[in-house]
């Protein structure tokens, strides 16, 4: 006898045993609205305009501090990504030296395999430049912040598959700076007042503006606005990417997979249930 | 465990075979004809599926070795080769990682269906403490695992748990340094982990083997704990029965499998592993894996000194003790009959110890701080009073429901 209630039950155990785990993270953050990205859900995909939109932001804005060490070239080429061709790839890269102590003089032009070169030399350059703090490296940062639920809507989380927490904080963070810090909080020398950076005192300046960026206008398209707004959610969404470029090769089998496998459990069960028929168990 | 054997070789080669290693008929009795009563339940699928995760680990394990570099230099960055360069690199790592979740998910089930029909009790106690060592070396194994990735929390959960070996006394602060290789975390603890890491899965498959011997010599209990009076009647082949519904009840498992592995496969992991291990910055909040939460919440709930015995040494022996203590179980339960199901008192106790883990499991991902820390200790006192009061106590107050005579009859009655 197939017994619905003991696999309900099964489900549920375990879901109980593995739920809190999303609540040990911090507990003091304010709340963060969840954007709407086209790489969420199990049909996610990367828009590519906006990955070359938010890589053309990282690369005249953010690159200037953060390093992206994990990133090559190449990969700005690979499908489900920006979609560069080789060409620009190449080109892209010959616009940068690249320290090579076997090159002549010690450096030499780009190539697509080479990875993205830091923007400093050494972590103390960079906390120079910085005012003691360290900008952190951009190659997985998207996944190692995240954003905290109260309970009891993370429960929620694991049935929707909610993975793009990182994204939201960053596209709030970018959007969190107040010009003054509120009455009564010791702002340090240096420091800018941001609502959701753990400690509100954080070493980088408002980074983006209104304007800052101009996008090109392909023919055709509809211009897209030049606000922090945009900026900060076409850039979120390429860091997305970068921490996670395989993302839409990887939704799409699990959807074949996921598939196969509930047409294959019914299979198995009516094949369980042929082989067991007459029998009382 | 012979008598059950049918199998007459078939032809010359494997008469041959059969009189100088009997590798057919051993996987005929054992993996076909064995006798299996007829009334398992589903629950009874998880030992097949902690088998299938066991070969999920190993064989992606295998393969992430491969291409690994256990150096504090290079760990971190290796992984995410890994997920980046290395063809289907993202799925291996991500069903390794999603797997030992499952695995525990799975492992959890199958102790509390254990606990549930009773099935530590006579004969099967030495089934039962070698489950228990299984459970055992699965922890130490994905805790070593954990490390690899060399993340702030791999890191940090080296630190914090290797600690608490040092409140041994005498041998503490001599094996916390042969557990790190050195006085703190470092290059050392990361290369002897790897290497334990590599090793243990293998001695658990041995284990395992031995599990299942000792299943297969009283063979195995069932929902309603009555043993098999007669084979014909009581009991069916494993094979095709218990194959084809264990394969089914392992195709469902692999349905959430697969939609954290695909879908969501940071979402049992803390993000702060995606930062790499730094000594000097310690995290807001250290917390293990989920998996470990219950165990954490019981270490972290004795903060006060017993007598001479410091508050950190008492600690661990809470902490060991909870998992030592399972090792008792067979004996701590002084009732004769096995099921819950007709043991009126057992089975709210039962349930209410559940509640009471799943409590610890949230207790342990808590802050400790104001009312989580009240509440874990009463959980982790419950969780000892369950043990050694409840258990040894039900046995002797309790009048059990009358019990069918055989599994054939109760079958029979259930029937429509």
């Amino acid at each position: 006898m197939f017994n619905t209630k003991t696999i309900l039950a099964a489900v549920a155990l375990v879901a109980s045993l593995a739920l809190p785990a999303a609540a040990q993270e911090g507990h003091s953050t304010p709340h963060i609205d969840k954007q709407s990205w086209s790489f969420a859900g199990i049909f996610g995909t990367y828009d590519q305009n906006q990955l070359q939109r938010g890589f053309q932001v990282f690369r005249e804005v953010c690159s200037n501090c953060h390093s992206a060490r994990l990133i090559a070239f190449r990969t700005l080429a690979e499908e489900g990504g920006p979609g560069f061709s080789d060409e620009q790839i190449k080109a892209l890269a010959a616009e940068y030296e690249i320290a090579d102590p076997t090159a002549d003089g010690g450096v030499r032009k780009g190539v697509a395999a080479d990875f993205w070169p830091s923007p400093f030399a050494t972590e103390q350059d960079a906390r120079d430049a910085n005012g003691g703090a360290l900008p952190p490296d951009f190659s997985v940062l998207a996944k190692a912040r995240g954003v905290t639920d109260a309970f009891p809507f993370w429960i929620f989380n694991y049935f929707t598959g909610y993975s793009e927490g990182g994204p939201d904080y960053i596209h709030a963070l970018l959007n969190g700076y107040h010009e003054e810090a509120p009455e009564g909080f010791e702002l340090a020398e240096g420091k800018y007042y941001n609502d959701y950076f753990p400690g509100h005192a954080i070493g980088m300046g408002p980074p983006l503006a209104d304007g800052l960026v101009s996008y090109e206008v392909a023919e055709g398209e509809a211009e897209v606005p030049l606000t922090l707004q945009q900026y900060s959610t076409d850039v979120a969404a390429f860091m997305m990417w970068m921490g996670e470029p395989h993302l839409a090769g990887r939704k799409q089998t699990g959807f074949v997979v996921l598939l196969f496998l509930v047409l294959f459990a019914g299979l198995m069960y009516a094949t369980k249930r042929r082989i067991w028929q007459g029998i009382e168990h | 465990m012979s008598e059950h054997s049918t199998y007459t070789p078939g032809s010359g080669i494997e008469k041959w075979l059969d009189e100088r290693l009997p590798i057919i008929r051993f996987s005929k009795e054992h993996l076909m004809d064995f006798p299996t009563p007829k009334n398992l339940n589903y629950w009874w699928t998880f030992g097949a599926i902690l088998v299938m995760c066991l070969g999920i680990q190993i064989v992606t394990g295998v393969i992430l070795a491969m291409h690994y570099t256990p150096n504090i230099g290079m760990a971190f960055d290796s992984v995410e080769h890994i997920r980046r360069d290395v063809n289907g690199g993202r799925m291996i790592q991500s069903f390794h990682a999603v797997g030992a979740s499952m695995f525990f998910a799975a492992v959890y089930i199958h102790i509390f269906r254990g606990m549930y029909f009773g099935s530590y009790k006579a004969p099967r106690e030495i089934l039962w403490i070698l489950g228990v060592l299984i459970f055992l070396l699965m922890m130490a194994t994905a805790f070593m695992g954990y490390v690899l990735p060399w993340g702030q929390m791999s890191g940090w959960a080296a630190t914090v748990i290797t600690n608490i070996f040092a409140a041994i006394p005498i041998v503490g602060t001599p094996l916390l340094e042969l557990l790190r290789g050195g006085f703190s975390v470092g290059n050392p603890t990361l290369n002897r982990f790897f290497s334990l890491h590599y090793l243990l899965p293998f001695v658990i498959a041995a284990v395992v083997a031995l599990h299942i011997w000792a299943l297969h010599v009283p063979g195995n209990n069932n929902p309603i704990g009555v043993d098999v009076k007669d084979t014909k009647r009581d009991t069916l082949p494993f094979h095709p029965y218990y194959t084809m519904k264990d394969a089914f009840g392992m195709v469902l498992f692999l349905i959430p499998f697969a939609w954290f592995a695909f879908f969501a496969p940071d979402i049992l992991g803390h993000p702060d592993n995606y930062i790499q291990f730094n000594s000097q910055v310690t995290p807001a909040h250290i917390v293990p894996e989920w998996y470990f939460l219950p165990f954490y919440a019981i270490l972290r709930a004795i903060d006060f000194n017993l007598l001479f015995i410091d508050s950190k040494l008492l600690g661990v022996i809470f902490f060991g003790g909870s998992i030592l203590i399972l090792f008792f179980l067979p004996w701590l339960d002084t009732s004769k009959v096995r099921s819950g199901n007709f043991r009126p008192m057992f089975k709210w106790f039962y349930w209410l110890f559940v509640v009471n883990f799943v409590a610890l499991t949230y207790l342990g991902a808590q802050p400790a701080e104001g009312i989580y820390v009240i509440l874990s200790k009463i959980c982790t006192a419950y969780y000892f009073i369950h043990f050694i009061v409840i258990l040894p106590v039900l046995g002797r107050i309790e009048t059990p429901r009358p019990l069918p005579t055989s599994i054939s009859e109760s079958v029979l009655g259930k029937a429509h």
